[in-house]
């Protein structure tokens, strides 16, 4: 559309307009008379429809011509306020941007004082009010519930937000930074470091012996000296995670991106978070730039509700 | 259909296109089909002006209330999704329109249209302050004085009084009217309330005050497309030729059949009392909104003469060319085109009424989550998960619980029953689980069963799929 941003452009369509706007006047005024010869009759319209149809060409009634001259002046009213002359802006100056922003300032104007009342409290206090949880379960439906799911039961890649299980930590304060900044947990591929597809194998039975789960123990003794030198930095030596690092815990039978033994082969080898396109990645999006502090703290309140109330 | 006589030309100048409207002044008349007119205004304008003062439990009878989208109606809370009666509603109306103007032309538009009835209103005001006929016709024709300028505000008073009042209790079927009358005393209605009063109320001042027959004549589409509703046998209002021409004055002793004179005596008064200003005598005109004023009026004047009453009567186009006597007009009602609107009227009306008496107060939709397609959960069971929006459209709380079936051994995850408060919709997250072992993947339907736990009459049943991988 670079062609049309020539000002002369504005100017061209601006006179175009105006020139309508006249001349629909001017042809307007020609036409409200009609000069007739003596004795001449003004009898039908002369056209025929259906065969035997015809209409009178009776004058209309004269609050028509004022209806048609009031729509010229509307026009011209109408185009001194708003834009539509050209590159002229109006005198109201209006856009549908400005609109938007005044109904985005119109709506914070209202809601402030409600999300302003619970910023004034705790976590734990917003999370015991009903009408908080309320407003948090909207919240999440609308900002969480694509990637957590409308129970906040997570699916594959995405942490279940109310098994108590923490990948950063599940204090109040912790899961208002996370939704604030966001989080970005990588598990490097550490294929080679695991000596192929049989070491990979070994480290995940003695990772399915972790949460007790049916394996084959001479593996598992295999895997665990590799666990402890490949896996033990970030996941510690007993597998309990590490939430500093967003490291899951191992032993506790959930799983981030699933615990069958072949998902577990695949996580070892490739790695998770690391290569968006081919694996999804493990981003949790920073949503301080996206909702305001009152529409976190609710959320936040509620997120932990989750786990925490009611049960 | 024409109306109006050619205009003819005597010199050669220039004639405006657009003409200047001439003022009618209708005369009173009195009559059986004017006292009709008179209750039926009176029944009209008592329904509309009374209804939104009717309470029903805590809140208004009638209420539309467009903020919230809910639409009270006595018991009834019809929601967004009801729209469905209100498309039956136009359609019952659409229909009753075409089967009362194929029996006897435009009723609605001589007793009940909105237009016919403020102008009868205000008609009586401008009668009641100025005068008959006769003495407004003089009042306007005199120079402004101290008398005519005082019953000129008096009348426009009145007047802007009615109106604001229609438009005041109009805006009261959408803000609740006690809430309103309390907004008017402290001078707290809203920029829209404010608007829509004295916009409906300028409407009716000027349609019903000053605008009058041009609204029928030059903005009603109805009274355009009338013709295609009437038939031969359609009851209308007319003037019977045969026996009427060729009128003329005569006294009243005289022998005018000898003098070869018809029973019309020319007295004009079918055309004084008529609201659009048509003489009936021309034949069917698309001006004539059927009030059958000048029947009222010619009925009068027959009477006074001693002739038989009904030269401008109810009559059909047949009956009145004598293609058959007057009183086979009846059987001529039972013709297949009026069978065939009543059969389809009445078949509309009862299923309206019995989706009416068996509209449940639940309403459910299901949307799936579309991220978590498919996800694993303890023991292997595979989970989907879906958003139930329970919707209660009754006005006391109630609650449900929800099932599910379509594949064996299907379990739904949530906290039952789920408590909805009344008119109101609670967005309910339902996981539900299938052990796969025996189950092909792909895309499975399944029929979620939410019924109400005290009330097991209602009931929604919604189809959706789940999925194993």
């Amino acid at each position: 559309m670079s062609d049309f941003t020539h000002d002369a452009w504005g100017i061209y369509i601006a006179v175009i307009t105006l020139v309508s706007i006249v001349a629909c006047g001017v042809l307007l005024r020609a036409f409200s008379t009609k000069r007739v010869a003596p004795g001449e009759q003004i009898d039908t319209t002369h056209h025929t429809w259906d065969e035997d149809l015809s209409e009178w060409n009776n004058p209309l009634p004269r609050w028509w011509m004022w209806l048609f001259y009031i729509t010229i002046v509307f026009s011209l009213i109408y185009l001194a306020l708003y834009p539509g002359l050209g590159n002229y802006a109006g005198y109201f100056g209006w856009s549908s941007r400005g609109q938007y922003q005044g109904e985005q300032e119109k709506a914070a104007a209202t809601f402030a004082p409600i999300f302003d009342r619970f910023l004034k409290q705790d976590l734990k206090t917003v999370a015991a009010d009903p009408e908080a949880r309320q407003m948090g379960q909207r919240l999440f439906l609308t900002y969480c519930a694509q990637c957590h799911g409308s129970d906040a039961g997570g699916g594959k890649g995405f942490p279940s937000l109310r098994d108590n299980d923490w990948l950063y930590g599940g204090d109040p304060e912790t899961i208002k930074a996370s939704i604030t900044n966001g989080r970005n947990g990588v598990m490097p591929p550490q294929g080679a470091a695991a000596g192929g597809d049989e070491g990979a194998k070994d480290i995940a039975h003695h990772v399915l012996s972790l949460s007790g789960r049916t394996h084959d123990s001479l593996r598992a003794f295999r895997g665990k000296a590799k666990f402890t030198t490949i896996c033990a930095a970030c996941h510690g030596a007993d597998g309990r995670g590490n939430q500093t690092l967003g490291a899951p815990n191992l032993t506790d039978n959930i799983w981030l991106y699933g615990g069958a033994e072949k998902t577990i082969i695949e996580t070892i080898m490739k790695g998770r978070g690391t290569n968006m396109v081919a694996r999804g990645t493990s981003v949790m999006p920073a949503h301080k730039d996206i909702l305001d502090g009152g529409k976190i703290h609710v959320l936040a309140a509620y997120v932990w509700s989750l786990s925490n109330v009611g049960k | 259909m024409s109306g109006s006589e050619t205009p003819r030309i005597e010199t050669p100048e220039a004639i405006e296109l657009y003409e200047v409207r001439k003022k009618i002044y209708v005369r009173a008349v009195h009559g059986w089909f004017a006292g009709w007119r008179v209750a039926l205004v009176l029944l009209t304008q008592l329904v509309f002006y009374g209804t939104p003062w009717l309470a029903w439990n805590d809140r208004q009878a009638v209420l539309f209330d467009l903020g919230a989208r809910k639409f009270y109606i006595l018991g009834w809370v019809f929601w967004p999704q009801d729209f469905i009666f209100l498309a039956a509603l136009l359609v019952i109306s659409a229909l009753s329109l075409f089967l009362f103007t194929a029996i006897a032309g435009r009723l609605w538009c001589g007793y009940a249209c909105p237009q016919t009835v403020y102008t009868e209103i205000f008609m009586w005001i401008e009668r009641f302050v100025e005068g008959g006929r006769l003495q407004r016709m003089r009042l306007d024709k005199g120079a402004i004085d101290p008398r005519k300028f005082f019953l000129k505000s008096l009348k426009h008073a009145i007047w802007i009084a009615l109106a604001l009042w229609t438009g005041f209790t109009f805006v009261g079927y959408f803000t609740p009217i006690k809430t309103l009358v309390a907004e008017v005393a402290t001078g707290g209605l809203g920029p829209w309330e404010t608007f829509w009063i004295l916009f409906y109320g300028f409407a009716t001042y000027g349609n019903a005050g000053w605008m009058r027959e041009q609204v029928c004549k030059y903005m009603c589409p109805y009274a355009r497309f009338q013709g295609v509703m009437f038939d031969p046998d359609t009851l209308v209002i007319t003037y019977d030729a045969y026996r009427g021409e060729p009128r003329g004055s005569r006294s009243k002793s005289a022998d005018y059949r000898a003098a070869s004179l018809g029973d019309c005596v020319d007295c004009g008064i079918c055309v004084q009392v008529c609201p659009t200003g048509i003489d009936i005598r021309q034949g069917m005109q698309y001006e004539c909104i059927g009030c059958a004023a000048c029947i009222d009026g010619c009925n009068q004047v027959m009477d006074k003469m001693g002739y038989t009453r009904g030269l401008i009567r109810y009559s059909t186009e047949n009956a009145i060319e004598r293609k058959y006597p007057e009183t086979s007009i009846v059987a001529h009602v039972f013709r297949p085109r009026i069978i065939a609107y009543s059969v389809v009227l009445l078949a509309i009306v009862v299923a309206v009424l019995a989706a009416l008496y068996f509209r449940s107060p639940l309403k459910v939709d299901v949307i799936r989550d579309r991220a978590t397609l498919v996800r694993e959960v303890e023991d292997g069971l595979l989970e989907n998960v879906f958003r139930l929006q329970i919707m209660n459209t009754d006005e006391r709380p109630r609650r449900y619980t929800i099932a599910v079936s379509g594949l064996e051994g299907l379990k739904v995850v949530v906290r039952q029953p789920v408590e909805v408060a009344g008119a109101t919709t609670e967005a309910v997250a339902v996981a539900v689980r299938v052990d796969p072992v025996n189950i092909k993947p792909g895309s499975h339907a399944i029929v979620f069963h939410v019924a109400d736990s005290d009330d097991p009459r209602v009931k929604a049943d919604e189809k959706s799929r789940f999925y194993v991988r």
